[in-house]
């Protein structure tokens, strides 16, 4: 963690997504809302990872798809440093501006499967941002799409293949190159690793690792899985019900959780360690801490 | 989406069928081989299209090419003899003493002797390249007729104006067998854009969208049709006569298309790579054309194909109640107007040919449609 950098590479404040319910039928009247992201802060600092754990229904992913505009927030400020020093609004911005800004910002699906079009080759996949941003063609595009496969620890004669052809762990990969070829500074992971098996996982998270060494970048990281986000991350914001209830450096979390919450949640994770009990309580414990802070 | 071209950079030479490499029409076509009747089909609709394209040299004579003198004449079937070579014999009209009734009697001694690549009336192929060689006709140096003209020879018979029907039928196939295609073409762009729009945008847009759509289909098509039709000017030229039927035809067909492509897009807007080339930057026509559209195009195929017989039928129905294209133009429709009346079909059956070249069109695009969809997704299990 640096806990001092001066200007944060994103700065997030008042971060809100509000689902309207509505009746069934022809008229639609709004009987009320779901608060998926409640007022969310925080800031990621440039060349850190910021992990964002909480349980399903949470609000993670929302508060994700939220900050690169894949959901329009209903409020809140999301300044982001470009690499050329100004500071833009995310939230704000019209889809004009938001286009050139996408260079620097970008998104690794947690699905390997959905998120890469089955009727595209390897090479239209990783090529596609450059080709949207107008920031290579032929040729040249040709050797970025294969140098970006070789250092994602993939095969360059693999870009005349199409997805189906691939493992899980390898399409996560191609996720990943896709990302990166517009050298971002910024990479949200939305459940990167989770649809993955444990042994691919980890190699999934050490390439992730090695790239944030070699390209700058910084990671938020979504994650429901606390061990993944012990290992890879500086800092852990906790959410729940779509709040942040706990945001500290990875090691206060794990060692000195302050927010009940974050204890419970704590406790659920099975231990190694056959002498350490598992927790099987936790829904009544949640109930109680319902019930405390109303 | 075209094949994938190898990079030439390999080192190792790599097979054709490198795995994971063939693209989706690769697998399709490789299903779609499997189905007999559908290639047979295919077979059938190529031979027919090939006719109508090379109208000009496939029929032995012209469209307005007529013999008063053998109006009504019957089918003559080529016959074969080692003195005569390929030949027909001509045939005289007889008139009955007591009835007055004319028909026609073979004379066997007068043979006309046919081949192929024959000369015969000069022409222009597609307008402008001058010929004059036809497929198959009568020979140039058969002997000409007591009145000096050419002998004559009607393969499947000659209409009231001594027409030869064949040709008619090749003639007639241009207009017949094309207005389906052209008429495709508008209901493609209609239904996809309509549909795609519906289907990607979704709310107040694809409600408003979906209720015209019931309001269209909830018309009645024949009256509708008929009206279009009589609005249209008799003095137009047959171009624009034959493309606003196209348009009166495609006006109507495009809503089952657009049905299908909106319940497409709104399945597909939901993928993560739709998404993912959206936070990419890309437009919304690059992700609706470049992303989601590619998902189903063998869909959009299916059902196009599928209704290419719609509007053949419907061309005909609107030409054979005289409210579609009229004589001097020629079509399967135009031609059948001959057939109104019961003692017309009775006395001369040959007139009937275009409807077994209709039927046969419409079924072979009903079995191309039902062998590519089934050939369509070639990831879905059998």
């Amino acid at each position: 963690m640096k806990p001092d950098t001066p200007s944060p590479l994103l700065s997030v404040r008042g971060l809100t997504k509000h689902f309207p319910v509505l009746t069934p039928g022809f008229r639609r009247r709004q009987t009320g809302v779901i608060k998926a992201v409640d007022d969310v802060s925080f800031d990621l600092a440039p060349g850190e990872s910021l992990g964002l754990v909480g349980e399903s229904g949470c609000g993670k992913t929302t508060t994700a798809r939220c900050l690169l505009r894949a959901i329009e927030p209903t409020a809140g400020v999301t300044l982001f440093r470009l690499p050329d020093g100004r500071t833009v609004d995310l939230a704000r911005l019209s889809d004009r501006e938001l286009k050139p800004v996408r260079q620097h910002a970008q998104m690794v699906f947690q699905d390997p499967f959905s998120s890469l079009n089955p009727r595209m080759t390897v090479r239209d996949i990783v090529g596609e941002p450059l080709v949207i941003h107008r920031l290579a063609q032929g040729a040249d595009l040709d050797d970025r799409v294969s140098a970006m496969l070789a250092r994602v620890g993939l095969r360059p004669e693999h870009r005349s293949r199409y997805p189906h052809a691939f493992s899980g762990g390898q399409r996560q990969r191609i996720g990943i190159a896709r990302a990166l070829i517009m050298r971002p500074s910024l990479i949200v992971c939305d459940e990167a690793t989770s649809a993955l098996d444990v042994s691919v996982q980890a190699q999934v998270l050490d390439l992730l690792k090695e790239l944030q060494r070699d390209f700058g970048l910084t990671y938020l990281f979504v994650a429901h899985n606390l061990d993944v986000v012990r290992n890879f991350c500086d800092r852990v914001a906790v959410m729940r019900k779509g709040r942040i209830v706990e945001l500290a450096a990875t090691r206060d979390i794990f060692t000195a959780p302050q927010h009940p919450y974050t204890r419970i949640l704590l406790s659920a994770v099975p231990s190694p360690d056959p002498d350490v009990k598992m927790n099987f309580n936790v829904g009544e414990e949640l109930a109680k801490l319902d019930a405390l802070t109303g | 989406m075209a094949a994938p071209a190898e990079p030439p950079a390999l080192a190792a030479p790599v097979p054709a069928s490198e795995p994971g490499s063939l693209s989706q029409w690769a697998l399709i076509g490789r299903r779609f081989r499997h189905h007999r009747l559908a290639v047979a089909s295919l077979f059938l609709l190529a031979v027919l299209y090939v006719l109508a394209l090379g109208a000009e040299f496939f029929a032995p004579y012209s469209r307005d090419w007529r013999d008063l003198s053998h109006a009504y004449c019957p089918p003559q079937l080529p016959r074969y003899s080692w003195a005569h070579g390929l030949h027909v014999t001509a045939l005289r009209v007889r008139i009955d003493p007591l009835t007055f009734k004319k028909s026609y009697v073979e004379d066997p001694a007068d043979v006309i002797p046919l081949g192929f690549f024959v000369r015969g009336e000069p022409y222009r192929l597609w307008g402008w390249i001058p010929l004059e060689r036809h497929f198959f006709g009568v020979k140039l140096e058969a002997p000409r007729r007591a009145d000096g003209a050419r002998p004559t020879f009607y393969f499947l018979g000659a209409d009231e104006y001594g027409h030869d029907i064949f040709s008619r039928l090749i003639h007639g196939s241009r207009i017949s067998l094309s207005v389906g295609l052209v008429a495709i073409a508008v209901t493609f762009m209609l239904g996809v854009t309509i549909g795609g729009i519906s289907g990607y945008f979704g709310g107040a847009v694809d409600t408003l969208i979906q209720r015209v759509i019931e309001v269209v289909n909830a018309f009645p098509q024949i009256p509708l049709w008929l009206a279009f039709g009589a609005i249209l000017p008799a003095e137009w030229p047959p171009l624009s006569t034959y493309f606003a039927i196209t348009l009166v035809l495609s006006l109507l067909g495009w809503t089952g298309l657009a049905r299908v492509v909106r319940g497409k897009i709104l399945s597909l807007r939901e993928e993560d790579y739709a998404t993912a080339a959206r936070l990419l930057g890309a437009s919304h026509t690059r992700i609706l054309f470049r992303h989601l559209l590619p998902g189903f195009t063998s869909h959009i195929i299916v059902v196009l194909t599928m209704s290419v017989p719609a509007m053949i039928l419907g061309e005909t129905s609107l030409s054979f109640l005289g409210l579609g294209l009229r004589a001097p133009i020629v079509s399967w429709g135009v031609m059948l107007q001959d057939c109104l009346s019961i003692q017309t079909v009775a006395n001369y059956p040959w007139l009937l040919m275009p409807v077994v070249l209709i039927v046969l069109t419409v079924l072979s695009f009903n079995f191309l449609g039902d062998g590519l969809r089934d050939a369509a997704d070639p990831y879905a299990t059998k």
